[in-house]
């Protein structure tokens, strides 16, 4: 019964959508300033029958509730209670459930806010949003109903996934999809403003915190993701450029691209037109994302839905949102276009620069992405584009990139020059080359001939991402938090930089068979193998291998990596040992028996590794300190509501005269 | 310099910079997309021995060999036609086993042997590559419309036409 009451409330919340959808576009458009709160109002309840849903879906999952369909797919008398809540968005179903839910949470924040916009466009803004997530809720209700009841129910359910029985990937769809569907936000600003053609900046201060939030979102999803491959997948390998990954890397380039974008439109009322476009196409690659992922394309870890109607209604939802978008925008961004020019070398042109190789590094991935799909649609032949594809062709615009960022961020805006800072700024870059030469000839040999390069920008950017904020202590000015924001991020991928270069450059990895005693040399480490006995947990049972880990002779770590088997998919799951260190990471997973008593075995030392979650992670923090720092010194939000009033006026007057 | 000719400046620096960047991307997608064979392709001599190719299929019941005490193991892959030996010297994925579908990246040897770099199996058990799915539909189409003499020539070519 209750579970029909989930169904109802999951059917009221499209009815809802529906209604935001029409108030919030109709109202201003037939001047109605009554219908603007009704929007607000179908807003908040679309999220509470949202949320009523959720709730009795994870009731189902708590109470073993087998005659559910979804619930007896996904969970299990046996799985322990935390997994039974996060097995609610373990498939397809719940994820569409979870998407809709994260997209009414971010609308309702926005009718939090709404009081900061001027009406019409709040309502325009809300309007635009309701019309999303009323295509989301319909697709949910007819293609992937997580309701749907199982007779005659069974006696215990199939399991979730074993790889999905883990921490970061039980919190990492949420976050991830907060970001993703973040982008719906500033998607919603862009049509909002698009529909009135505004002249003015105003919408992209108002747009650019929540866009900034969703990216903030999106990257540390991206990176719970990796981390989460990293330990658990169970080989030691952190991207795989795997279409899911793709997938989630596309919106999150175009997205870094819009916060730079932004900031040139709301601080010069340059790049306008541009700017709409990137919320169109951060948008647009997040529901491409959601199409890829879940219309079965793709087959991969991630996936796993297989109906095609799912595929072709998100196909014209894509094909309809994007396009309607495209529509607006070739109607109106013409007109809201501004004259103004800025030198050759001022921070304009570098971020211009920083857009278009974004651009590219997003184009990169994405034709890397497609290709496949596009090849067997045609019938070209069966491709598969991996690494060796990815690796080098997304150098190529992100090496110049980085190369770029430390000139861009001490450069003036308009003006021509570099901040009165090019003397300290040459000094750091020679600084960071005597680092990186140590760093990468001196501590780790070996080095790849792109080693020192990466080494090079990463240091430069972190140096070069300190001279701003130090310079203005020194001199005792204010910090803002927007400058401590860009910094704390731009350090964070100075950080990811040298993560990435030494871990793909002195990587020590080696498969072995080996009979208990046996050990095996990795560079300075040597592991020995002592042997396995068995196991058994609570829904597993399987061995665990003890390996002890000496460095020159001294004890370093005793490493046990498991080989877990499911009792109820009967699965078996790898479960690597990681002995962690911000120098670096010492790895031991364990094979099958080959014989003769002896085991296979995968040893890896990975340096630096922690640099490349910790890099992506102070980045997102980076992105929240600038929102967070805006807030408290009122900037944007507050202080756009103090204009509102005067905008007021004008607002439903152009659009009318439009 | 006049405002007009800046612009072009600018237009065609970005220009010059976007296909410069798309040359190489197309190049690298030339020179590093691998395609797809299955045995039956391999025994018609449609692969170059030394060429870098995945090759999917089944792993044939009874086939899979271990020396003892190494990596070193041996199988064969099948499209229920044609079947060829490979050989691996890694740690076989979790979900590898006897007559499950398997897609592996490597070389032909001068012998006729796939020598595999990376064996995948990220999937599981019950999934099946859709390559591998397509080829052994062929396959079964094929010894299913006559004997198996003339079966392979028609089914190989309905395995050309499908791409």
């Amino acid at each position: 019964m209750l579970v029909e009451l989930g169904h109802f409330a999951l059917i009221l919340a499209l009815l809802l959508a529906g209604a935001q959808a029409f108030f919030g576009l109709a109202g201003p458009a037939l001047g109605r300033e009554r219908w603007y709160s009704a929007a607000s109002s179908a807003a908040t309840g679309q999220f509470v029958f949202l949320a009523l849903a959720t709730g009795v879906l994870v009731r189902a999952f708590i109470e073993d509730d087998f005659s559910v369909r979804y619930v007896a797919e996904n969970s299990n008398t046996a799985l322990p209670l935390f997994y039974r809540i996060t097995a609610l968005w373990g498939a397809h179903e719940g994820s569409l459930l979870l998407w809709a839910l994260v997209l009414g949470g971010w609308t309702v924040a926005v009718v939090a806010r709404v009081r900061f916009l001027p009406p019409a466009f709040g309502a325009r803004v809300l309007g635009s949003l309701g019309v999303v997530s009323a295509g989301f809720l319909l697709f949910t209700l007819c293609t992937s109903d997580p309701f749907v009841r199982l007779i005659p129910a069974v006696p215990d359910g199939n399991d979730l996934n074993p790889v999905l029985q883990d921490f970061a990937l039980a919190i990492h769809p949420p976050i991830l999809y907060t970001g993703y569907v973040g982008f719906a936000v500033s998607f919603a600003f862009a049509c909002a403003a698009m529909i009135e053609g505004r002249r003015d900046q105003l919408w992209a201060r108002w747009m650019r915190p929540w866009a900034v939030v969703a990216w903030a979102f999106l990257g540390w999803g991206i990176a719970l993701g990796s981390w989460w491959a990293y330990y658990e997948l169970g080989w030691g390998g952190f991207w795989f450029w795997d279409p899911v990954e793709n997938a989630s890397f596309m919106p999150w380039l175009v997205g870094t691209a819009l916060i730079h974008s932004i900031a040139v439109t709301e601080k010069r009322g340059l790049f306008k037109s541009w700017t709409l476009l990137l919320s169109v196409a951060a948008f647009s690659l997040s529901l491409l994302g959601t199409f890829l992922v879940r219309s079965g394309v793709l087959v991969s870890v991630h996936s796993f839905a297989a109906d095609p109607r799912r595929g072709i209604f998100i196909l014209g939802f894509l094909i309809l949102m994007i396009g309607g978008a495209l529509a607006l925008y070739a109607w109106r961004a013409p007109r809201m276009v501004s004259q103004a020019g800025f030198e050759l070398v001022s921070r304009e042109s570098f971020l211009l620069f920083n857009n278009l190789l974004l651009v590219i590094a997003a184009a990169v991935v994405f034709g890397g992405t497609m290709a496949p799909l596009i090849a067997q649609t045609l019938h070209l032949g069966t491709l598969s584009v991996g690494p060796p594809y990815f690796n080098p062709s997304f150098l190529v615009p992100i090496v110049p990139l980085l190369a770029l960022l430390p000139l861009g961020i001490n450069a003036r805006w308009r003006r021509g020059g570099l901040d009165g800072s090019g003397r300290r700024l040459w000094g750091s870059a020679a600084l960071s080359l005597v680092l990186a030469l140590a760093l990468s000839l001196g501590v780790y040999a070996h080095p790849l001939p792109l080693t020192p390069i990466g080494a090079l920008l990463g240091f430069w950017i972190v140096i070069a991402s300190l001279l701003d904020p130090i310079d203005r202590l020194r001199r005792r000015l204010t910090l803002p938090a927007s400058i401590i924001g860009m910094s704390v991020a731009h350090i964070g991928l100075g950080l990811f930089v040298l993560g990435i270069t030494f871990v793909q450059s002195n990587t020590l990895e080696r498969d072995i068979a080996l009979k208990p005693g046996g050990s095996a040399e990795l560079g300075d480490y040597a592991f020995r193998f002592d042997g396995v006995q068995n196991i058994e947990g609570p829904n597993y049972e399987g061995l665990r291998a003890s390996v002890t880990v000496t460095r020159k002779g001294e004890p370093v770590t005793v490493l046990h990596p498991e080989k877990r088997r499911f009792f109820v998919q009967g699965s078996v799951q790898t479960t690597a040992a990681i002995a962690d260190g911000l120098h670096r990471d010492l790895l031991a997973s364990l094979g099958d028996d080959v014989g003769a008593g002896a085991y296979s075995l995968r040893f890896q030392y990975r340096p630096l590794i922690r640099f490349v979650w910790l890099g992506a992670f102070i980045m997102a923090v980076g992105g929240f300190i600038v929102v967070i720092g805006r807030r408290q010194r009122g900037e944007g939000w507050v202080e756009a509501s103090a204009r509102a009033p005067a905008r007021n006026g004008h607002a439903p007057a152009s659009a009318k005269g439009s | 310099m006049t405002p007009r000719r800046r612009r072009l400046f600018w237009v065609l620096g970005i220009l010059a910079g976007v296909s410069f960047a798309t040359a190489l991307a197309l190049n690298a997608f030339r020179e590093n997309v691998m395609g797809y064979d299955d045995p039956t392709q391999i025994a018609s001599g449609a692969v170059k021995p030394g060429k870098r190719f995945t090759l999917g299929g089944m792993v044939q019941q009874g086939t899979l060999r271990r020396t003892p005490g190494s990596l070193d193991v041996d199988f064969v892959v099948t499209d229920f036609r044609n079947s060829v030996p490979v050989h691996y010297d890694k740690v076989l994925p979790d979900l590898f086993r006897e007559g499950a579908g398997v897609v592996a990246h490597g070389r032909l040897d001068a012998h006729g042997t796939f020598v595999a770099d990376e064996v995948l199996a990220k999937h599981d058990e019950k999934y099946m590559p859709p390559e591998v799915a397509r080829s052994l539909k062929q396959a079964q189409a094929g010894s299913a419309s006559g004997n198996a003499g003339t079966a392979a020539p028609v089914a190989g070519s309905a395995a050309q036409e499908a791409r």
